[in-house]
């Protein structure tokens, strides 16, 4: 069981919020030029990080504004929630298509992990 | 390897059980292998036994991070059934439902098949419709199934709350009589003991951490255990195709969420079949031990720690007992998580990958235990041939890009 920190109310339980997945993802400005591959990137293909991992929430039984959180995923550990239209507080590990992976131990900075949430 | 017979069994019980010997040896692992398989679940040991069996390449190896049949394996609940919609899976499935038939004699193994029968409950005219439709659209497939309406529901499984003031009150079902469960962990340990039989090297606690890919194509991979040279790499994992795919560069369409499931106390036979209900949301059916094996939907956010959250329990105990009041006063006696990896069309990946040598069987979702011996066997063709067969082409990683999705969110629904 979560305790989500909403930007806009504050902390509350998880039965409050809906899920909305991966965040960051813009769509394509010029979707014409994409090829179907690219497509199918956007569509289809996500990071699903484990690790440090930027998502979007919904805080629909509160104020109902969506926002974006930082949790690490291997441990469910809540990072950090920011507003939409701002950058992640810290930097996402992010898999580019033919990259190697990142590199797994990218840790989580020991004052933002023991900190707890925002 | 010793038979393991009726004889055996009374020989050793008459002796005190001290003569069954270890049915695999703890591997070391070998500098190269001609393909290494990287998960040592149901699906992993069935690819394992059926590469060294029926392509003759029995210089491999299973690498574990874990113990053998300790993930996902260990955490389904061991539903067996065929009845999807459309054509390819009506092959994969049903390929494994009647390899499910005769596995215990072929393996020499027990795995407790109970073809028991699975209830798809329908609540309203729409799920009827939509049941009716699979019903038909299974049968031109040749996979069995049937209607039942209401009284023969209430007849097949006699503790269903038939009641007409129920919230979702069922109007009818579709059966597959061949449908049912089996166990688990002997599934696994069968496809082992066979593969090991056959010269397969089964190495536990050894996590893959990277792999080698050289101008293109695989040529080992690491491992905390050492570095093994190889051509050919499959990996059949649950809960982490992502995290393999990504150590090869890939971008995969999948996400990881937890499934919880949960057993109660034991009790006498009461549940007769498997019951799912997709409007309700549960399915139940209830082990040899007598312990009623509950499970849902997942939990909504991805994560890779094997729990999930409360509310989703709470969801699931409340549409058992809508569906089952009978069960009210039971305790419920463990709950655990697993991580499924879940696909945009709620098909699993048998596939390919642009690194040459590396192969992925992954995004089994919800539902992957089914389809076990199909799994394994249409992947044992993919790495020997390094081409799909009829039955592994449709679920190519290329289905993503070309648009042609095998979508089934309605057979998959409340979780397969």
């Amino acid at each position: 069981m979560f305790r989500i920190r909403c930007p806009y109310c504050g902390e509350r339980d998880q039965i409050e919020f809906g899920y909305g997945g991966e965040a960051h993802i813009a769509r394509p400005a010029d979707p014409d030029a994409l090829s179907d591959a690219q497509w199918a990137d956007y569509v289809f293909m996500r990071t699903n990080t484990k690790g440090l991992f930027a998502e979007r929430w919904v805080h629909s039984a509160g104020c109902r504004r969506w926002f974006n959180a930082l949790r690490d995923t291997a441990t469910d550990r809540f990072v950090a929630t920011y507003v939409i239209g701002e950058a992640p507080p810290l930097p996402v590990p992010q898999l580019v298509p033919g990259d190697q992976a990142p590199d797994p131990a990218e840790a989580i900075p020991e004052e933002a992990a023991g900190g707890g949430q925002r | 390897m010793t038979r393991y017979s009726f004889w055996s069994l009374l020989r050793e019980g008459l002796r005190g059980h001290d003569g069954w010997q270890p049915v695999w040896r703890e591997a070391e692992p070998k500098p190269a292998y001609d393909a290494v398989i990287i998960g040592g679940g149901g699906h992993g040991c069935a690819t394992a036994y059926y590469l060294a069996k029926e392509h003759g390449l029995t210089n491999i190896a299973i690498v574990e991070k874990g113990w053998l049949g300790g993930g996902n394996a260990a955490r389904n609940t061991t539903i067996i059934r065929s009845n999807y919609l459309y054509d390819a899976s009506a092959a994969i499935y049903d390929h494994a439902l009647q390899l499910w038939k005769g596995l215990g004699r072929e393996l020499n193994f027990n795995i407790m098949m109970s073809h028991r029968g699975v209830l798809n409950l329908a609540h309203d005219d729409n799920e009827m419709r939509q049941l009716k439709r699979r019903i038909e659209a299974n049968r031109l497939n040749g996979v069995e199934a049937e209607w039942l309406d209401a009284k023969q529901v209430a007849e097949y499984c006699p503790i269903i709350n038939m009641s007409p003031q129920s919230r979702y009150p069922v109007i009818g079902a579709s059966l597959q009589r061949s449908g049912g469960v089996n166990r688990h962990d002997a599934v696994v340990w069968a496809y082992a003991r066979a593969a090991h039989d056959l010269g397969v090297d089964i190495i536990q606690n050894c996590e893959v951490t990277g792999l080698k890919i050289e101008a293109g194509r695989i040529s080992g991979l690491e491992t905390n255990r050492g570095t093994i040279r190889t051509p050919k790499v499959a990996s059949v994992v649950a809960g982490h195709t992502s995290v393999i795919g990504a150590m090869a560069g890939l971008r995969l369409p999948i996400e990881s969420h937890p499934l919880q499931a949960l057993v109660s106390e034991p009790i006498k036979p009461v549940n007769p079949c498997v019951v799912m209900s997709n409007a309700v949301h549960a399915y139940c059916s209830q082990s040899d031990k007598g312990e009623l094996v509950i499970g849902a939907g997942i939990d909504a956010h991805l994560s890779y720690t094997q729990r999930g959250a409360f509310p989703v329990i709470e969801e699931e105990i409340a549409a058992v007992l809508e569906l089952f009041p009978i069960f009210s006063r039971l305790k419920l006696m463990r709950h655990w998580g697993g991580i499924v990896d879940i696909c945009p069309d709620a098909s699993p990946i048998i596939s390919k990958t642009p690194v040459k040598g590396f192969y992925l069987n992954g995004g089994w979702g919800t539902g992957g235990w089914k389809a076990t011996p199909a799994s394994g066997h249409a992947l044992a063709d993919l790495v020997a041939r390094d081409e799909p067969n009829a039955i592994a082409a449709p679920y190519s990683l290329e289905r993503f890009t070309t648009g042609k999705l095998v979508a089934e969110h309605g057979a998959a629904a409340v979780a397969h």
